[in-house]
């Protein structure tokens, strides 16, 4: 069982929601794929990991072969190649590492050059498996890291894990939410937080993905969000409240349900309400 | 010389435009003969990577000069490794900035922006 947590904006409570979510679950999967600025591995604090970095692949000339054909250059949708004064100039942020250029250059002139973008680190706490994607400061995308960090999930059926997604719904996201079974929406109680909730809400329906919000910050008094999910008919999965000790717990970098007993029933029930959506959604759409 | 110019519109009263890799047209003006010709800025429908693909345009029709208003770092990489020489163009017509240009009253681009990459540009 796989669910991905998102949010249209950062700072809405998509690593909170994950994490705790995976240590109510106890054994499970935390993967982080906010690879910009993963922040569960703080809260998890996993030990006996290791890294593993990520590399791409992205081409090299070879002057002594390249005949200025151009067929390459002309090839990269994404222009990432150039020739200029007898010299092949190639863009390793633009290219998106797709291997045509290599494949359709009649001098075979091109090869495979690896460039490392980032890593993945992986750890253990408790009984939580915790996988970290992190990108290089200055790289384009961080989607090769999700990519692995997803397909090394893959074969895992048993295991319920959970997916910290990057913020908004940009390329990088459908990356995350791509294999997700489920998907949690966060949302905050303002209109800018409706605004930010209506770019996920969006994109989970494009993808045809089962989804449900978590109201956050919840406090007395009206919730844009809460009117935002009742007129579009969003299932409502629970509402975490805007409380200090909370805030509290979760800026010392404590994982709530493993400090507090009040927390733990919120998000144990958050948890089966989750499970029991997927196992609903498994049995309607199969 | 050949000076190169993003123009809005295929004539020499045409405004600057404000894009270098998304520019409909390219105005490309030949000192010796004082003619200009026009060019469609294939690049301008890219998915991504305008800017370089607009700077090959321009090295392909061997312009020695470029009058824009800016130019982004990918774009800029191409047009130095051309040596091709940047100029900030002032408010006015193409005219008036090849005008400015032969006069000497344009100074050279420094300013490179770290590109738009798909967000920000129309």
């Amino acid at each position: 069982m796989k669910i991905a947590v998102l949010s249209g904006k950062g700072g809405t409570g998509k690593t909170l929601v994950s994490v705790n979510l995976a240590a109510a679950a106890e054994e499970s999967v935390y993967l982080d794929c906010d690879v910009e600025e993963p922040n569960g591995h703080l809260f998890f604090k996993p030990g006996n990991f290791y890294e593993e970095e990520i590399s791409i692949k992205i081409p090299a000339a070879d002057e002594k072969l390249c005949s200025g054909c151009r067929t390459c250059v002309n090839f990269c949708k994404f222009n990432a190649l150039a020739f200029i004064k007898d010299r092949l100039i190639v863009f390793d942020e633009v290219c998106h590492s797709c291997g045509g250029c290599i494949l359709f250059c009649p001098e075979r002139a091109l090869n495979e050059k690896e460039k490392t973008i980032g890593k993945i680190q992986k750890g253990i706490s408790g009984q939580v498996t915790v996988n970290t994607g992190i990108l290089n400061t200055g790289e384009a995308s961080g989607i090769p890291i999700i990519k692995k960090l997803l397909d090394e999930n893959r074969t895992n059926k048993e295991i319920i894990s959970f997916i910290d997604c990057p913020p908004g719904s940009a390329c990088i996201v459908m990356e995350s939410i791509k294999d997700a079974d489920y998907c949690i929406l966060i949302a905050e109680p303002t209109l800018f937080g409706v605004h930010n909730l209506n770019m996920v809400y969006e994109l989970v329906k494009l993808f045809h993905k089962p989804y449900g919000v978590v109201l956050n910050k919840c406090q007395d008094g009206e919730n844009p969000a809460e009117r935002f999910c009742n007129e579009k008919g969003i299932r409502i999965l629970g509402r975490i409240p805007f409380d200090n000790e909370l805030g509290t717990l979760n800026s010392n970098a404590k994982i709530a349900v493993r400090e507090n007993e009040k927390y733990r029933t919120v998000f144990l029930s958050l948890l089966e309400t989750v499970k029991k959506e997927v196992r609903h959604e498994a049995a309607v759409n199969p | 010389m050949k000076i190169a110019i993003p123009v809005d519109d295929k004539k020499m009263e045409a405004s600057v435009c404000i894009s270098f890799g998304r520019t409909p047209y390219f105005m490309i003006n030949d000192t010796e003969s004082n003619e200009s010709i026009f060019i469609d800025n294939s690049a301008a429908a890219s998915q991504g990577g305008a800017g370089i693909k607009a700077a090959q345009l321009l090295v392909d029709h061997k312009a020695d000069v470029l009058l824009t208003p800016r130019c982004g770092e990918n774009a800029a990489e191409v047009i130095k490794a051309a040596d091709i020489k940047m100029y900030k163009t002032m408010p006015g017509s193409a005219r008036d900035n090849i005008n400015a240009f032969t006069e000497g009253k344009l100074s050279i681009l420094e300013e490179i922006h770290a590109g738009f990459h798909g967000h920000g540009e129309k």
